[in-house]
């Protein structure tokens, strides 16, 4: 983990509730993909935590759905802004599990980390599906970034408006995976639990004070014993998830 | 050259910079980033006889100029603490440091304070009485002078190094419980542990954080806290450590102005990760600025 400064070189809207934004500054810590940073807004007490999309030498890039009073800040930012971000968060996906033919399920703001993760496993010469996920057609974003890295890309609707009718687990009967990565909220987490057959890793997300292990604030229960989403997480092993409720 | 110096109960610290229980962990995930030798010293994370998980989260939720949290004490316990954390500690902090310490029962508190008083790296035992006592009805041994006592005074049966009492803001008189814990024996008070709050989900319309309540820290508190330690260091000859809502040096000097011997830094460390350590480099051009030559000297300043 590390602090360090950013200036905001883009931010504009995906969909009317997603936004992108290209952040400049020492990605250094930024060590894989499925990690996340915590940026400090101006006139919030707390740091937003959001994951990683996609991070080069110099430049890191965030997409954030704007939900809540921090959201709606950051997407006024202007282009110039200076921001304050702890980066290199989390323990992030293990490329390692991939086998030859890993499979990707990402949901609504789950697919962001997905991306820099397609992109490392495209790099280390595999064969990649990624199935992403939304409600309705309008809130579609980012497949044709997904297919320019070579990735076998699905995209589910839940109201059939656009790719496969259904969920992300309805779109992957037919593929031959090796080993699978999700993120997304978490009725979708457990039906991909539900569905895959093979070991895989889930990135979970929780409400957090720090984001780097000191306040206890977002620890679960795991089979390996008690872990920090922030810290030991957000990626955890299929085989250790202790499902709370 | 400004002083930065004091003594806490008979043990010099080269400031009185602390990061406050629940904040700093066991101190190594913020030596990975300074030194965290340049600390007075730090509270480490509450520790209970046995191990706690703690709540369920949610226990996070933000406020205007602070955050409530609903931890719930999650801890190895104090078995665990002793063999795995102190070792590990040990490595990155080299001066005494405070064990806080959390229990259910009276006997609790005396088991887990004489464990951790045997520990040549414990300086200072800080007793958090804002848990729920289970034998006497849930109702928090910090919100009575003679619950406060009995606990201070078991405590101190069984141990050797100073003992300050960690109390409750949320009492109709924290002086009364102040002066029941320096007559029962302890050797400092420090104060205030979190105000009792809440937040609802608009979305949801229910509580934002699963234990319902939670403790509201943060700047927004400060004032509350100041009041607090203005008070209590008046009615008791004991030192007073001061904390709640500390953001800032001016934050630190007005803290000492109102009576602290030492100050703790909580919900700062949490946003800024480098937040005490700014304080202390910002520390020696507050003092000349304000006219202080040594930080002893203005202890309880402004009574």
């Amino acid at each position: 983990m590390k602090q360090e400064f950013f200036t905001v070189a883009e931010n504009t809207y995906l969909t009317e509730t997603v936004c992108r934004m290209r952040l400049q500054g020492d990605t250094a810590a930024i060590t894989g993909p499925g990690q996340f940073v915590n940026i400090r807004l101006d006139g919030h007490f707390l740091r937003r935590p959001i994951s990683v999309c996609d991070a080069v030498p110099g430049e890191l890039t965030i997409l954030y759905k704007i939900v809540g009073k921090g959201t709606a800040t950051m997407a006024e930012l202007p282009v110039g802004t200076m921001l304050d971000l702890l980066v290199g968060l989390g323990n992030g996906y293990d490329l390692s599990k991939a086998g030859e033919h890993p499979l990707l399920l990402g949901g609504g703001v789950g697919v962001p980390p997905m991306y820099m993760l397609a992109k490392k496993l495209r790099e280390a010469g595999k064969t990649v599906t990624a199935v992403l996920g939304f409600n309705t057609a309008e809130e579609v974003f980012y497949e044709q970034e997904f297919r320019a890295l070579g990735v076998e890309t699905r995209v589910t609707t839940v109201d059939g408006s656009y790719g496969i009718r259904g969920f992300v687990t309805d779109a992957i009967a037919d593929v031959p995976y090796t080993h699978f990565y999700t993120c997304g909220p978490e009725p979708m987490l457990k039906a991909v639990y539900a569905a895959t057959k093979t070991s895989g890793q889930f990135s979970f997300e929780e409400r957090m004070g720090c984001g780097f292990g000191a306040c206890m604030g977002c620890s679960c229960k795991t089979i390996t014993g008690n872990k920090r989403i922030c810290k030991e997480g957000p990626v955890l092993m299929k085989e250790e998830i202790l499902w709370q409720n | 050259m400004a002083e930065l110096n004091v003594e806490l109960c008979g043990i010099g610290l080269d400031n009185p910079i602390i990061p406050a229980s629940g904040t700093f962990g066991y101190g190594y995930e913020f030596a990975e980033l300074y030194d965290i030798n340049c600390l007075g010293t730090f509270s480490f994370k509450g520790t209970t006889k046995e191990p706690r998980f703690g709540n369920p989260t949610p226990r996070i939720a933000e406020c205007t100029s602070g955050m409530i949290n609903a931890v719930g004490l999650q801890n190895p316990g104090v078995d665990k603490v002793i063999a795995e954390e102190l070792p590990k500690l040990r490595n990155v902090f080299h001066k005494p440091v405070m064990a806080n310490v959390s229990g259910f029962s009276v006997e609790d508190y005396a088991y887990t304070c004489e464990k951790l008083d045997a520990c040549p790296e414990v300086g200072w035992l800080e007793v958090n009485i804002s848990c729920p006592n289970v034998h006497g009805g849930g109702m928090s041994f910090g919100t009575s002078p003679e619950a406060a006592a009995e606990v201070t005074a078991a405590v101190k049966k069984v141990t050797t190094k100073p003992v300050l009492i960690k109390l409750s803001p949320n009492v109709t008189d924290i002086v009364s419980i102040a002066r029941a814990c320096e007559q029962a024996g302890a050797d400092g008070i420090s104060l205030i542990n979190t105000l009792l709050g809440m937040r609802i989900d608009l979305r949801t319309r229910k509580p934002v954080i699963a234990n319902r309540m939670g403790g509201f820290s943060g700047p927004a508190i400060f004032p509350v806290a100041l009041r607090m330690v203005y008070e209590v260091s008046s009615a008791v000859q004991i030192p007073v450590v001061g904390m709640g809502g500390v953001t800032s040096a001016e934050d630190v000097v007005e803290m000492m102005l109102a009576g602290a011997t030492a100050v703790e830094v909580g919900a700062a460390n949490l946003v800024d990760p480098y937040a005490c350590r700014n304080i202390l480099r910002d520390l020696p051009e507050v003092m000349e600025k304000y006219g202080v030559h040594a930080l002893k000297e203005i202890i309880g300043g402004a009574h």
